[in-house]
């Protein structure tokens, strides 16, 4: 009896010390993890649509859509997040749009675990350039070969899983997204 | 006999090459040469600070439930990790994904606090801990290097290889670590037996 209290003792002082020590580390890192987050994410907005002079965010059902505005204050196109299933874990991609939803401004992986060295280069710039420009009034395709449309991207050799996800995934939120702002 | 404590995980008895233990971090996160410096290094935080807290309490935790309360141990200092590199790195924590909350369940460090740190001196414990770490750390940083030079023709994210040269990018795949750990270990086993 006396060793089962001292091992129910033991265990429960370990894990209630630790969990005291972790919940201090985590409240001293919180915020900075937060603004790396906000700062990965908003220099992704940046980076997309550099003349965008104001960017507000509005509501859409459950998704966040990003509005770019020109220095006259018209709308010059759309930025929002999509995320789906990989080749391992979730990919977040930051995708900027025309107002009309037809045209793909570019794209930002925000996060991913892709595989190192090879699904991984959906982060790469000759990945991330194809999507500049893309039409998207028809599903973007993908290929293995070099593109002849204008709605193909060439997919990374080795990677076409990781390559048709973030096509799947962008298909699938502009589908979404161009219903619910154009019906406005 | 300190000196022999330190040099014996650094060779001797290095966790990868020797002992084989740590297979699966091994193996996955040493795509790059950074990924596998960054992975080594965490280790060795975490397996210097459990040796010690064990060491240090290791008469007061009823043997029945010492493993539990070492993965206890063990995987607080893996989220510290966690945390700081979120933090402080967010690109590294990015690229290591996973495999840093797995550092509670890597053989190396249990296997360190229950064979050495919890029999131990505090001292003893401590320097055992940093051989075996650092014996990781160099093990990962090799492998790592070796891919990504022959997988990707760089080092550290700088290309060194020649314009054209193809890269092999089985290197960079599961079966490369496999090829690449394998002759390792066999190259180590051949200086060994001399």
């Amino acid at each position: 009896m006396k060793d089962t209290i001292k091992i129910i003792g033991v265990l429960t002082l370990v894990c209630v010390i630790c969990a005291f020590f972790l919940s201090f580390i985590f409240a001293l890192a919180r915020e900075k993890i937060e603004g790396n987050n906000n700062k990965i994410q908003q220099e992704a907005i940046y980076r997309l649509a550099p003349s965008a002079e104001k960017v507000t965010e509005v509501k859409a059902g459950n998704d966040v859509i990003y509005k770019l505005f020109d220095n006259k204050g018209d709308l010059i196109g759309y930025v929002f997040l999509a995320e789906g299933q990989g080749y391992q874990g979730k990919i977040k991609i930051l995708a900027a749009v025309n107002p009309c939803f037809d045209e793909m401004k570019g794209i930002e992986i925000i996060d991913s675990v892709e595989t190192p060295g090879l699904g991984d280069k959906i982060q790469g710039e000759a990945f991330k350039r194809q999507f500049n420009n893309l039409i998207i009034s028809l599903p973007i395709e993908y290929v293995k070969d070099v593109p002849n449309k204008d709605n193909q991207i060439r997919a990374i050799t080795g990677a076409t899983v990781s390559s048709r996800a973030v096509v799947n995934i962008l298909n699938d939120k502009i589908n979404q997204l161009r219903e619910r702002l154009l019906e406005k | 006999m300190s000196k022999t404590n330190f040099l014996k995980g650094l060779w001797k008895e290095h966790p990868v090459l020797r002992q084989l233990l740590g297979m699966c971090p091994t193996l996955a996160v040493t795509t790059t040469a950074i990924n596998g410096l960054s992975m080594g290094l965490a280790v060795v935080f975490v397996l210097f600070f459990s040796s010690f807290v064990v060491s240090l309490i290791k008469k007061v935790v009823p043997h029945q439930v010492r493993i539990a309360v070492y993965t206890v141990i063990i995987a607080t200092f893996v989220t510290i990790v966690d945390i700081f590199l979120k933090a402080q790195f967010p690109q590294i924590s990015r690229a290591l994904g996973p495999y840093v909350p797995l550092i509670v369940v890597n053989c190396i460090i249990l296997g360190r606090c229950e064979a050495f740190a919890s029999k131990h001196h505090m001292a003893d414990s401590l320097i055992d801990a940093l051989g075996m770490g650092f014996g990781f750390a160099w093990g990962l940083f090799l492998l790592g290097s070796i891919r990504e030079i022959l997988g990707a023709g760089s080092i550290m994210g700088i290309t060194i290889m020649p314009q054209a040269y193809n890269p092999l990018i089985v290197m960079i795949l599961p079966a490369g670590a496999f090829l690449v750990l394998g002759l390792m270990v066999a190259i180590m086993n051949r200086i060994e037996q001399k």
